[in-house]
């Protein structure tokens, strides 16, 4: 056997094979105190009162002592509190003697487990419950709940809840046990634990706020509302005992819009409510094309409608499509491609 | 601290475990009723009494033996501080198994066995993990009717085993098999009744123990 002649770089121990490195508490200690040193220094440094001394100012101080041009801002230097730059880890898990503090530790999932066990605990409870009011011959109370206004949490928030990472199936059945829990007559006793899990979900419909109608100086009511169709933006005023006029810019709309398709568009929201010949109309819209000027004027003067009309009216203008905004835009041309969507004639050859 | 530990070994039975059941108790509670004989396994063939319509009886007397070593094992086990695992697989008595364990102050695993449990345990949980020293298998087989992975990985890590064996299971692995009924409710309830006395008589007996040491 040759004596192979080996560097002591070989020697050395695989320091990368150990894995992330572990924050001892101690050490997490030490850096907040050289961190708080080290801020009243920088303080001192740039002339200022080292006890009024903030976050922002740090960041300031650094940018100016250090200036670096790199993109990324991760990769520039920076002073912050050791809690944000070290990431949090997982505490210790077991007592001094090795014995695991959570009698589930051994599963793996002890959050998510411990979670399942409770939750089943209280559908047994709710179980005997109905069973004694059947004992008793009581009726049993079908409480109602209101389900379209609620949502069951996501499985992120589950996820920043137990502190652990789930599983689809998993969360898929919690959210399963949890239906089964709440589709109980008696599930009133456990409300508080069902909404730990809950979420309200406002209707969006109440965040629009319908104007109150406006009176000019003659007394008569009126109201304004704005519409955007494509590149078109247009603000229509709509007054009250009317004879069915409409102006646009200034000119009447058989003149500003000779074609028929237009005008429909414009009188629609009225036809749609049966107030054709009781509302009178002044406009001004720019940008766009005739369609789109259109679409924005027919948007706006929906919009200015809601102030006139009962909410259930509102409602039923919502469900036609009166009061959404048209998303559609001129798609982007793409290089390689003569369109946005045709491609380049394909040559065999 | 050595009279502590050496002192229950000399006797026969130390925590009086034969006091906890009688044989009318395993009776009432349904332990001595088996599967079909289609389901019969081979080597169960010595713990059953005979068949009677199709169905296996299991021999009482022999339940009554095994029960007793392996209660009297579980509580030495929790007398000197030992990390004692439930594990059962059936979903009727998951609830149960998981409450008895802990009452006692004990751990329990009832859910799905990820394969690296035990036998990779400082990667998966992290290092200086403390593996259990004793595994009670309320149901040995699993939700696929198979033998429990955790029963070949304890063999594999030695770490001795008792568990309840029906006429449908291999009791090759386990230590202290206690041949007997996991699939009624009452004898399940037993077992876990059982099961819970002993370990909670062992803890306190320690206590006490420590506590006249320390007297003197």
């Amino acid at each position: 056997l040759r004596l192979v002649y080996t560097t002591t770089a070989v020697q050395r121990k695989n320091v990368g094979a150990s894995g992330p490195e572990k924050y001892t508490e101690a050490f997490i200690k030490k850096q907040i105190e050289e961190f708080n040193l080290g801020k009243r220094h920088l303080a001192n440094m740039m002339g200022e009162d080292p006890e009024t001394f903030t976050q922002e100012h740090i960041d300031r101080a650094i940018a100016y002592l250090f200036p670096s041009g790199l993109f990324d801002k991760q990769a520039r230097p920076m002073m912050k509190h050791p809690t944000e730059i070290f990431p949090e880890q997982r505490k210790i898990q077991w007592g001094e003697d090795g014995r695991p503090f959570h009698f589930l530790f051994y599963t793996g999932k002890q959050s998510y487990y411990s979670l399942m066990h409770e939750t089943y605990e209280k559908l047994l409870n709710i179980q005997k419950h109905q069973d004694q009011l059947t004992v008793q011959d009581l009726p049993l109370q079908k409480g109602k709940r209101n389900l379209a206004g609620s949502r069951w949490l996501t499985k992120i928030e589950l996820e920043e809840m137990l502190l652990e990472k789930l599983s689809d199936d998993d969360y898929l059945r919690f959210i399963q046990l949890l239906q089964k829990l709440v589709a109980l007559p008696c599930a009133d006793i456990e409300e508080e634990y069902i909404q730990k899990f809950s979420k309200e979900v406002p209707v969006q419909l109440q965040k629009a706020v319908i104007e109150p109608l406006q009176y000019d100086e003659q007394g008569v009511a009126f109201s304004t509302g704005e519409g955007k169709r494509k590149t078109a933006r247009a603000t229509a005023v709509v007054y009250d005992n009317g004879s069915g006029k409409i102006t646009v810019n200034g000119i009447d709309i058989l003149h500003y819009f000779p074609v028929l398709q237009d005008r429909e568009q414009l009188l629609f929201p009225f036809q749609f409510l049966g107030r054709i010949g009781k509302h009178d109309m002044v406009c001004t819209v720019s940008g766009g094309g005739r369609s789109a000027q259109a679409g924005a004027i027919r948007l706006a003067s929906a919009k200015a409608l809601r102030s006139f009309v009962t909410e259930k009216e509102v409602e039923f203008m919502r469900q036609a499509g009166l009061l959404t905004v048209d998303p559609r835009v001129k798609e982007r041309k793409k290089p390689g491609q003569e369109g946005p969507r045709r491609k380049f004639t394909w040559k065999k050859r | 601290d050595d009279k502590l530990l050496t002192e229950p070994l000399n006797h026969p039975d130390f925590f009086s475990v034969k006091e906890l059941f009688t044989l009318k108790d395993l009776f009432d509670a349904r332990v001595h009723l088996g599967h079909k004989k289609g389901c019969r396994h081979r080597f169960m063939e010595p713990y059953i009494f005979g068949c009677r319509l199709d169905q296996d009886i299991i021999d009482l007397d022999q339940t009554m033996q095994h029960l007793q070593l392996a209660l009297n094992f579980t509580a030495h086990v929790a007398y000197r501080g030992g990390i004692i695992l439930f594990v059962s697989r059936r979903r009727q008595f998951c609830h149960l198994v998981e409450s008895t364990a802990r009452a006692c102050g004990e751990y329990a695993h009832t859910r799905y066995w990820q394969g690296g449990l035990l036998t990779n345990a400082n990667i998966q949980f992290g290092h200086g993990v403390r593996l259990p020293d004793l595994l009670i298998f309320l149901s040995t087989l699993n939700n696929v009717f198979e033998p429990h992975v955790a029963i070949r990985d304890a063999a594999k890590m030695s770490i001795p085993t008792v568990g309840v064996v029906d006429t449908n299971c291999n009791p090759c692995l386990i230590t202290y098999p206690i041949p007997g009924n996991d699939d009624s409710p009452a004898a399940v309830e037993l077992y876990c009744k059982l099961f819970r006395m002993t370990i909670i008589r062992a803890k306190d007996k320690r206590r006490q123990s420590e506590a006249i040491e320390e007297l003197r």
